[in-house]
């Protein structure tokens, strides 16, 4: 457990000293915002009805391309190696990365893109349901990238090869997210879309470090 | 009975014997299959002559998301028993399967345009078959990318075993959106719906299909056996020197 925890410090240290964490993320969630008014034209109306698929597209495209950082550089440098030696299962020292990604660039992003919304005239109304389904979408996000880039990992070129494994995958969280969205929040907040996203996070948090210590393995040996 | 055929040299001997048969009874399904749709079958009283894309339509379909079941049972089996084969029929039934669902795509397409008035609808049905034909693609793009055959088996299995999740969404897209596609009529609880003088053709056309599959699947096993025995030749020499 206290290897674990130091792992995650390490991850999450590292993503916000390096560069390329949240603040990246979020630097491209604002251009391509600005991009989208200028693309579609002001019209308010227009840009009320697409918000929030808007937001969930470039949440997964974010999400995607920040993903070859989960295990890269430690790949590169040799330290995956090392954490595949210790004493720690690669299991579950892919949960912690995928936990460190979500922590550093998932969740800021699920968090601010809703707020963002406004700009592209988002109703406010429309905020907390939206964030509440972009944070259980999310974690989600974070495991499947974690699959994605422990497939991809060793390889020279392996941007394009993630988009087409991962963006699959993404597509029952963003049907699910956005028809979690839809609904206003209320008292009766726990929609079925959102239990099924949730479902779909549980799932993830199971199955994605068994396959990316599996794909990590054949990598290592 | 599987772990008989690991060895590579009773596999070729049983699909050098097999493959003839398959050819022709590949050939005879067809024929027997294209002429109860095309000529005996009855016209549909609302699509009228339309109806006939169906028996090309379904069973490719069909194929479509059995190729990819059969893909990640090999996958499994390679992963639980390594088993020798099970890696080359999951990398060969690739291919085959995309093409399976590439052709249910331009049909369903086709069949489209003139029943639902556009070729293509952002379905709940058509998009997780659209979305299955990029799994198709992802899968073949790992053995492509992996330069290193033992690992880029590995990886390959897990991509096809995540990828399987989609294979239910497809089947069970109809029942749990409103879709525009029918629901199911054949493979369904409570039995078939379809009329009797339209369902002798399409499984005669569905069995075509699959005797198709088993044929180019055997076939393309035999290239892949072939292909890596080169491999292992050529690096032999490349020893030797």
């Amino acid at each position: 457990m206290k290897a674990l925890l130091s792992l995650l410090r390490r991850d999450v240290r590292l993503a916000l000293r390096q560069g390329g964490g949240a603040g990246t993320a979020l630097g491209f969630l604002l251009a391509v915002i600005v991009l989208l008014p200028i693309g579609l034209g002001p019209d308010q109306a227009t840009l009320q009805r697409i918000a929030p698929g808007f937001l969930w597209i470039i949440l997964l495209l974010a999400v995607l391309l920040s993903a070859d950082r989960i295990f890269q550089p430690d790949y590169d440098d040799g330290s995956l190696e090392i954490m595949a030696m210790g004493p720690v299962p690669l299991e579950l020292a892919s949960l912690v990365k995928a936990l460190a990604h979500w922590l550093t660039t998932s969740l800021p992003l699920a968090l601010a893109a809703p707020l963002l919304g406004i700009l592209i005239a988002l109703p406010p109304a429309a905020i907390p349901s939206l964030m509440l389904a972009m944070i259980i979408g999310s974690a989600s996000l974070s495991l499947i990238a974690a699959m994605g880039a422990s497939v991809t990992v060793g390889l020279r070129r392996g941007g394009l090869l993630i988009s087409i494994l991962v963006l699959p995958l993404y597509i029952p969280v963003l049907i699910f997210g956005m028809a979690a969205s839809q609904r206003s929040a209320g008292p009766d907040i726990a929609t079925p879309s959102l239990l099924i996203l949730s479902a779909f996070a549980l799932v993830a948090l199971v199955l994605s470090p068994l396959a990316a210590a599996a794909a990590l393995r054949a990598y290592l040996r | 009975m599987i772990q008989r055929f690991a060895n590579p040299g009773k596999f070729l001997a049983l699909a050098n014997t097999l493959l003839p048969w398959l050819w022709g009874a590949t050939c005879a399904g067809f024929v027997l299959g294209l002429y109860l749709a095309l000529v005996t079958s009855p016209a549909d009283y609302q699509q009228g002559e339309t109806v006939r894309i169906m028996y090309v339509h379904v069973p490719a379909a069909w194929m479509a998301l059995m190729v990819y079941t059969i893909m990640a049972a090999a996958s499994a089996i390679a992963i639980i028993f390594r088993h020798p084969l099970a890696d080359v029929a999951a990398k060969t039934a690739a291919p085959i399967g995309a093409a399976f669902c590439f052709l249910a795509l331009v049909t369903g397409s086709l069949w489209g345009k003139p029943m639902w008035g556009a070729w293509w609808v952002w379905d709940a049905r058509l998009t997780s078959m659209f979305v299955l034909f990029l799994l198709y693609l992802g899968y073949m793009a790992v053995w492509q990318a992996i330069d290193d055959p033992h690992r880029a088996a590995t990886i390959a299995r897990i991509v096809a075993l995540a990828g399987f999740v989609n294979v239910p969404i497809v089947k069970f897209s109809v029942d749990w959106w409103n879709s525009l596609h029918q629901p199911a009529s054949v493979f369904r609880m409570g039995g078939p719906t379809i009329d009797p003088a339209m369902l002798a053709p399409l499984l005669v056309m569905g069995l075509a299909y699959f005797l198709l599959f088993l044929a180019l699947h055997l076939t393309a096993m035999r290239a892949e056996i072939a292909a890596r025995r080169i491999r292992a030749l050529k690096l032999a020499e490349i020893g030797r020197r």
